[in-house]
């Protein structure tokens, strides 16, 4: 059967307190897991859900982005028909950039127009997830729902900053307030929200008729009442990263092996933009244990409980604890790392130590020697 | 350059039949080499960094692993409008057709592909061997002398040197004499399987040794040795990089381990001249508590719990908790469970050895070998294993 669905990834104001992390890349291309940005997990959730047409509405700092996603073909997204559409905003002028993700929709409609999906799925992209959307729309037509909104049972909490949701016996969400809302509930919204192309061209055009141009907040947090919004269940691995405390968590929570399977294993694997490194080398003396290591790295020193993405050298007799290496760091001989998260590109000097504290890593920004 | 100046066409039908169970199912440029390669792609990424975009792949001996590797050429950039990378197997026409009888009657029966590029200058090259060479030198040096063909050179010991074609040349680099195999070698430097041919100068050949009855039509057997001795202009090309022929299980399993030492001759991590390969695009390794790894060469989606020294393990290879993997080479999705021993040993894609087993030893001179696919249960002896 033809797959009638199309995804959208909204990156327009998406909560993000990801301090320098994000100084120079949008939420979305926060890189993650050793090797991956953080709109992997959608983006292939929705490929392996059979989504054939995908736009990302791109905001600001999209350089990496458009780098990343390329034309698409590590998603199997440079196709016909369908594929992979990034849609950069176009601003008139300079107050435009305040307006909401509405405005987005509606300069796009022509967009919306002229796919033959009957339904969409709008997604942001900062939810670390594996989702199977064909489920999503399978209760999405049973339910008989205007909109299915995914969301998670977290009864612990999580520390990134998610919408919080009430859902009755019947599965109809009946209250959903800002993660600073003070809603006594165990479910999160996983902002992905599938309902008819019909109705979202709708919803775009009657709220900003009315004035009103956010998406989730406008046209469906304030029609709970007369529209249908359901919860689906999602089961499985989730990680909100759109703080630091979160990204920390979420990440060193890969180091359990059934949650490092699942996330990137089921129902389907997770797919990012190819590099061609070599093996990683681990030389005489490398000492590594729990821990997750990317491609291209040369080990020879100690790694523990920590992350290395791909192209990472660790200098004889470094020690690497607690921390996560972006991209090409480099740890000199004799460097200690203890609860640090290292951007892209950073150095470290022979025999320097970093400590941060256990629940507020230290952050080095891009580039920086130390 | 101009696009089509210089066009590569690459040999890569050969069986490896000294790679026993390893090329039962597949050819020998498509083994796995080095952690996360095929053997072909050093070839094909040595094309993409030289500047040739047009590539010609013949296939024949069981083509369906390499053909999949292959694709369409986009891991190595060649998925051209223009030009680009083509798999040329053997064909029937409207009157038969054969198969390729012999490395320069492959390229004769595509002499065809060849001139709808309207090359001056073809380039043969195989797809059995390991090393980074600029194709583009060798170019240069062959229009800068004038020749009708070049061959790459290499030194080899004088011991080695009668397992290859063996060239003398005089001091400007002109070959005078040319022997395949020579019990008594004249000197040791030995041909790359790499030629450079004009092409009016190769195809005139080709088309004449097809002709004649009783050729093997083989570039080392006939080809060169008739230019020569008809007094074409030959010359050699020297390299001073690694270079090696992997077409045995002991030259395999070496220059796998040749790949570990902290100066390897091969230089993997090179950023300048990147092998390319068809990405399996699978998470980050796995280390577990408990693990050790030490010397070794590990790719993407393995997950090792036990002990690792000196070895290389392609993706997706599983090392359960308490097993030993020493001096060996673990292919792709090759998966080792607990408490089991592999000592000089190279495990095939995806087979599996279960708990406790022991494939290999330490003070064996052959290297055991686990065939793709193959199970290695407790009650198989290693001879079994040997041999299968």
């Amino acid at each position: 059967m033809k797959m009638p669905l199309m995804g959208v990834i909204n990156l327009i104001h998406e909560a993000d307190e990801m301090a320098s992390l994000t100084a120079n890349r949008c939420l979305a291309t926060v890189p993650f897991g050793g090797r991956y940005r953080l709109i992997d997990f959608v983006l292939s959730s929705m490929v392996n859900s059979g989504i054939p047409r995908v736009a990302v509405f791109a905001h600001t700092k999209y350089r990496s982005l458009v780098d990343h996603l390329g034309s698409g073909s590590n998603w199997d997204l440079h196709r016909k028909p369908g594929g992979l559409f990034v849609l950069p905003p176009s601003f008139e002028d300079q107050t435009d950039y305040g307006k909401g993700d509405l405005y987005h929709f509606f300069r796009n409609r022509d967009f919306f127009a002229r796919s033959p999906a009957e339904y969409v799925v709008i997604s942001r992209s900062h939810m670390v997830c594996n989702v199977d959307f064909t489920k999503v729309l399978e209760q999405h037509r049973e339910s008989g729902a205007d909109i299915t909104a995914v969301c998670s049972r977290e009864p612990e909490g999580l520390p990134g900053l998610a919408r919080k949701a009430r859902v009755n016996e019947a599965g109809r969400i009946v209250e959903m307030q800002d993660h600073f809302g003070r809603l006594n509930t165990d479910v999160v919204s996983m902002e992905m929200y599938l309902l008819s192309r019909e109705l979202l061209l709708d919803l775009v055009e009657t709220s900003l008729a009315q004035g009103r141009d956010h998406f989730v907040r406008h046209a469906i947090l304030s029609r709970l009442q007369q529209l249908r919004v359901h919860a689906y269940m999602h089961e499985g691995v989730l990680g909100v990263v759109n703080n630091i405390a979160a990204y920390y968590r979420h990440s060193m929570e890969l180091l359990q092996p059934d949650v490092w399977h699942e996330l990137f294993n089921r129902p389907g694997k997770i797919y990012t933009k190819v590099k061609d490194e070599p093996p990683t080398h681990y030389r005489t003396g490398a000492n590594v244990s729990h821990s997750l290591v990317a491609n291209g790295c040369d080990i020879e020193g100690t790694v523990t409980n920590s992350i290395l993405f791909r192209g990472v050298k660790v200098g004889p007799g470094a020690v690497v604890r607690n921390s996560i290496v972006m991209q090409n760091g480099v740890i000199g001989a004799g460097g200690v790392l203890d609860n640090c998260i290292l951007d892209k590109e950073v150095e470290i000097r022979p025999a320097q130590q970093l400590r941060g504290a256990l629940d507020l890593p230290f952050l080095a920004v891009k580039r920086k020697v130390i | 350059m101009r696009a089509n100046e210089c066009i590569a066409m690459l040999l890569a039908g050969g069986e490896g039949r000294r790679l026993g169970v390893l090329t039962k199912d597949l050819a020998k440029p498509a083994v796995p080499f080095g952690g996360k390669y095929r053997i072909i792609d050093f070839t094909l990424s040595n094309c993409a960094h030289s500047g040739i975009e047009t590539v010609g792949v013949l296939t024949q001996y069981q083509p369906l692993v390499l053909t999949q590797h292959l694709g369409i050429g986009t891991p190595w950039g060649l998925d051209r409008r223009e030009g680009g990378m083509h798999v040329l197997p053997p064909y029937v026409r409207q009157k038969g057709g054969t198969w390729y009888k012999g490395t320069a009657n492959a390229i004769y029966q595509n002499i065809g592909f060849i001139e709808r590029y309207d090359p001056e200058y073809v380039l043969i090259i195989s797809g059995d061997h390991i090393y980074k060479m600029n194709y583009d030198l060798l170019l240069e040096a062959h229009k800068k002398s004038r020749a009708d063909a070049t061959i790459a050179v290499i030194s080899v010991p004088w011991a080695e040197a009668s397992r290859f074609g063996i060239l003398s040349v005089d001091e400007e680099g002109r070959i005078v004499d040319f022997a395949e195999k020579p019990k008594k070698p004249a000197s040791n430097l030995a041909s790359m399987g790499v030629y450079m041919f004009s092409w009016q100068v190769l195809k005139d050949a080709l088309v004449r040794d097809e002709a004649e009855k009783g050729s093997s039509n083989d570039f080392g057997k006939d080809i060169i040795p008739r230019l020569l001795e008809e007094g074409a202009r030959m010359y050699s090309y020297r390299f001073d990089g690694y270079w090696k022929d992997v077409g045995t299980i002991d030259s395999l399993w070496e220059s796998n381990m040749d790949l570990l030492e902290d100066e390897p001759q091969l230089e993997l991590n090179d950023r300048d001249w990147r092998i390319f390969s068809a990405s399996p695009n699978q998470p980050a390794q796995y280390i577990a508590p408990g693990a050790r790894v030490q010397s070794a060469l590990i790719n993407e989606g393995c997950v090792v719990e036990g002990e690792v020294t000196r070895s290389v393990l392609f993706p997706g290879v599983r090392v359960g908790e308490g097993s030993v993997v020493v001096d060996s080479v673990l292919m792709p999705g090759a998966t080792v469970g607990k408490n089991a021993r592999i000592v000089r040993a190279i495990v095939g894609e995806r087979a599996r050895v279960e708990d406790g087993c022991q494939v290999g030893a330490p003070d064996s001179e052959e290297i055991a070998v686990v065939g793709d696919g193959e199970t290695v249960r407790a009650e198989i002896e290693l001879q079994e294993v040997e041999s299968a």
